[in-house]
């Protein structure tokens, strides 16, 4: 995990910082004239060869301190304003993914074959096929413009309420891919020989399904939900500017546009780290739902 | 061997594509631990898996209209003017998003172009974008997957962390950092930067084919035999790990050209004057209110362009797993 | 008669066509009695037990005819629910896989305790004294300590202990044990069953055993069905059918056991393979892998001839096979 942290933000430093020019944003539209350039690089350390720079920078990051924006905003403080919004969008994002897509995996998997099951799955892959640009898009078009359910765009607040139709847009893909998923688990484990055991002790259908069925086939959906909410997090960049929430996704777009180094690489880091603990919370959680990984 | 903690469902959750990257590696993923019916993997029986699974495929609805549009698509692209006679450069401002008229059935956009011939014109690009972005993948998947996975030792070790870091990037994100300071306007950034962020995807599956494989009787029996190594990988091996790429890839291109869309309505993918898809729906948002046609159609286009390479790639794996089913 | 089954059809309809696994079943069994329901994969015999205890997979599966007589109701007019209420508390099943058919999840005790609580209204707390009762009963070793634990923990004979232990919870009337002890190493299979046998004897259960092992039938029932597709070939007394079999493929069958007094002699198999169920041959399926099959076989399906009182057979040349 450590080697991976360490991997993926050398890579993003190294492509904001290599491939882009780091001050560049700093003199506006026009070129830095070139002794101010040289001022300024002094000024940011980047003078100094890369290696050193990511040294001193994640030496930096580890006591909290993530650098200052050009305009002299502190990312941190950035960060406090944003994260709070994204983290409220992933959340309404996974409870679409827990409800509706659980759901319809447990109907699908249990109708295997039937119409209702030929619908949905046709239905998730036209939900996956349509990039979540263009759902949200026309979720905007038709709810918010057409019949005005909703605002076009999400006020700074972003409450719950106003994050219900981006959260679903930003869950459309791993919703329809989670009802996939418990689809098929469901559909194998139901032929399995313990649940004919469970319905052969004579337990009622509701029980063999939701204590003994649905409780082996969720394992795979629940890593799954838990890993997802890295991915979310950073996938949030469309649905956001969609929107217009002011949250991460929108800061790292700003950022990288205006070519504001630090903000970009800070996020970015934080964002790797929350999917990297994401994925060790759900290894760990793997071990509490499956007794045969606790005791292996 | 460096491996993902648990069962194979998990490892391809942790993808961190985000998005349309997940379900091709999934779907590969059951394909490729799903014992077939005779209780060995599907690569058992090569040459009846394959004829067994056209045989399937000549009968399967989803199957032949995924690929009558695929074809369609193929030809327009390559010969746009066959069903659209106008410029998708020519614009008349005066007419800038006005409705559907007669020889202008999708109407105008917000530069007064002809959204039918722009439509047509963008699945030159998209296509295009996506088969390349899938063959530099799949090359580069391969060859470095089906090396690690049949050599192992420290250039697997190696391979394995690399593609750990590589799925820890978010792909619409890296993206846009890298694509940002492109100035080029051509199709290869975009192209280039999907293969590579893309070849962790098929690396990992080639490399997991290539392992089981490896282990058929056969191919031990052929290496007990004294056969060379390349022989045992090119006349043994890859036939059989190959089934679980072909279908990762064939999903993979519906995705790619849903993600050269979404960079390109980010701003980052392609630029004007090349004709995108992503490009159009972009620019058509700022004015939907006015126009909403000029963002329904390039969009529809463009959600069924990648709903056939979706739905054909799922065919195909329903066709060569018959335990799904 | 605890248990009778008469004249029962059981189909499953696939996409490549209706195979008929089970075509006129009649068999029965007392309280106290053990029936051996012997026959190769694919005879019928795990069918029509599934069929008995209703845990048949309906679709494909269908039954299409026949009755089973479960101490005098006909279970198949039963709705759903007092069906299920049967399961379990009336009748329990015993698989073959202790494994695969113990949840891998649920510790043993939650999976013990849950006949109580659902069948019986049981608090947990008073399930789970009666799971370690259990367990006690079927002889595992530190049972106390042991209801916390999770299938995967136990050795295999230990597994099938539990599979036992949790049909014979509610102290049902009716046992079917589907091959119990053939996934068991062969020092524990002896264990396992002698085991059973002593529980069913204390507690005066019927039980069917389904097996094609030939050694466990000739220790422990009382009587043996034969199935050869879907149909019972020969159903009589053990010690009658050990002495002179009244059908060929039960003589082939009784043939392919190696002895140890022929040491040296080749192994005798009954030639050809099972039908296919989806094309049962005409007349006698069992006809084109019979020694002496004529062309009366080949025409008609032979019926069941009694034998004597406890014996029928379904050949037409049952007397010749009798008399050797």
């Amino acid at each position: 995990m450590i080697p991976v942290f360490i991997g993926a933000t050398l890579l993003i430093f190294l492509m904001v910082n290599v491939m882009g020019d780091p001050i560049a944003g700093l003199c506006g539209d026009k070129q830095c004239d070139p002794a101010t350039a040289a001022q300024l690089k002094k000024e940011f350390g980047l003078d100094k060869p890369v290696w050193q720079q990511y040294l001193t920078y994640m030496g930096n990051v580890f006591t909290g301190d993530f650098g200052t924006a050009f305009n002299g905003q502190k990312v941190t403080d950035l960060m406090s304003t944003a994260f709070p919004v994204t983290i409220r969008l992933t959340i309404v994002a996974i409870l679409f993914e827990i409800v509706i897509g659980i759901s319809l995996g447990v109907v699908t998997g249990l109708k295997r074959g039937r119409p209702v099951d030929t619908t949905v799955l046709l239905l998730t892959l036209v939900v996956i096929s349509v990039p979540t640009f263009v759902t949200g898009l026309l979720l905007q078009l038709l709810l918010g413009v057409e019949w005005g359910w909703i605002k076009p765009s999400v006020s700074t607040e972003a409450t719950f309420g106003e994050l219900i139709v981006p959260g679903l847009v930003l869950a459309s893909v791993s919703l329809a891919y989670v009802t996939r998923l418990t689809r098929t688990s469901i559909a194998e484990n139901r032929r399995s020989d313990y649940v004919r055991t469970a319905v052969a002790k004579g337990l009622p259908r509701r029980r063999v399904i939701i204590r003994h069925l649905l409780r082996n086939s969720l394992i795979p959906v629940v890593t799954f939900i838990g890993t997802d909410i890295g991915a979310l997090m950073g996938g949030a960049i469309v649905t956001e500017r969609i929107f217009n929430i002011h949250g991460v996704g929108f800061q790292l777009y700003q950022g990288i546009l205006r070519q504001n180094t630090q903000t970009v690489v800070g996020f970015v880091t934080v964002l790797v780290l929350v999917f990297l603990v994401a994925n060790l919370l759900v290894d760990l959680l793997y071990a509490v739902l499956d007794p045969r990984i606790r005791y292996a | 061997m460096p491996e993902q903690p648990n069962d194979p469902e998990l490892a391809i959750a942790g993808t961190g594509m985000g998005g349309p990257m997940d379900l091709a590696t999934s779907e590969a993923a059951t394909l490729d631990k799903t014992p077939g019916p005779d209780g060995g993997g599907p690569q058992d029986r090569p040459r009846s898996l394959w004829s067994d699974a056209w045989r399937d495929l000549r009968r399967n609805p989803v199957f032949i209209i995924s690929a009558l549009v695929i074809l369609f698509l193929v030809v327009i692209s390559i010969w746009p003017s066959l069903i659209a006679s106008g410029n998708p450069l020519k614009c008349n401002l005066s007419k800038a998003q006005e409705g559907s008229q007669p020889g202008h059935p999708f109407g105008y956009d917000g530069q007064g172009c002809d959204v039918y011939t722009r439509t047509v014109y963008g699945a030159r690009t998209s296509v295009t974008v996506g088969v390349l972005a899938t063959l530099g993948v799949s090359l580069l998947g391969s060859v470095l997957g089906g090396l690690a996975g049949f050599f192992s030792g420290v250039w697997d070790s190696v391979l394995s962390r690399i593609t750990d870091i590589f799925f820890a990037i978010p792909v619409v994100l890296g993206g846009l950092v890298l694509l940002s300071v492109v100035t080029s306007n051509t199709v290869w950034p975009v192209i280039g930067f999907m293969v590579l962020l893309g070849w962790p995807q098929i690396s990992r599956i080639a490399r997991g084919s290539v392992i089981t494989a490896k282990q058929n009787d056969y191919v031990q029996a052929a290496r007990a035999l004294g056969a060379s190594n390349s022989r045992l990988l090119l006349r043994h091996i890859a036939p059989n790990a190959v089934a679980p790429v072909i279908v990762v890839a064939t999903i993979a291109l519906g995705t790619y050209i849903s993600l050269e869309a979404t960079l390109s309505y980010l701003g980052v993918g392609l630029k004007p004057p090349t004709v995108s898809w992503g490009i159009d729906i972009s620019s058509a948002s700022t004015y939907v209110r006015n126009a909403p046609h000029a963002l329904l159609w390039p969009s529809g286009a463009l959600a069924i362009t990648v709903l056939a390479f979706i739905m054909l790639g799922d065919a195909v794996r329903d066709a060569l797993d018959p335990k799904l089913r | 008669m605890l248990l009778e089954v008469r004249d029962l059809h059981v189909e499953f309809r696939t996409r490549d066509g209706v195979a008929k696994a089970v075509n006129g079943v009649n068999y029965g069994v007392d309280a106290g009695e053990t029936l051996a329901v012997l026959g190769e994969s694919g005879s019928g015999k795990s069918v029509t037990a599934q069929a008995v205890m209703g845990i048949l997979d309906m679709p494909p599966g269908k039954i299409t005819g026949g009755e089973i007589l479960f101490q005098g109701k006909d279970l198949l007019k039963l709705k759903e629910e007092e069906r299920r209420k049967v399961r379990g508390a009336e009748m329990a099943m015993i698989f073959q896989d202790a494994l695969s058919s113990l949840n891998p999840v649920l510790s043993v005790g939650d999976q013990l305790g849950e006949m109580f609580t659902v069948h019986r209204g049981m608090s947990r707390k008073d399930a789970r004294t009666k799971a370690i009762e259990l367990m006690d009963r079927v002889r595992i070793p530190a049972a106390k300590e042991r209801v916390r634990q999770f299938p995967h923990q136990f050795s295999g004979g230990m597994r099938q202990r539990i599979m036992i232990a949790m049909a014979l919870a509610l102290e049902p009337a009716l046992i079917i044990a589907d091959e119990p002890t053939t996934a068991l190493d062969v020092t524990v299979q002896a264990q396992v069953m002698d085991l059973l046998a002593e529980l069913q004897r204390e507690l005066r259960m019927g039980l069917i055993l389904i097996t094609h092992d030939l050694g466990v039938v000739a220790d422990v029932a009382d009587r043996i069905a034969v199935m050869y597709a879907g149909r019972i070939v020969e159903q009589a007394p053990v010690h009658d059918i050990y002495k002179a079999p009244a059908h060929p493929y039960t003589k082939g069958l009784l043939e392919s056991i190696p002895r140890l007094d022929q040491k040296g002699q080749e192994l005798y198999a009954i030639k050809g393979l099972p039908p296919n169920l989806m094309n049962i041959p005409p007349g006698c399926a069992f006809n084109p892998r019979c020694p002496m099959a004529q062309d009366v076989c080949r025409t008609d399906v032979p019926p069941l001839h009694e034998v004597d009182d406890q014996r029928v057979s379904a050949c037409h040349f049952w007397r010749e096979c009798l008399n050797g």
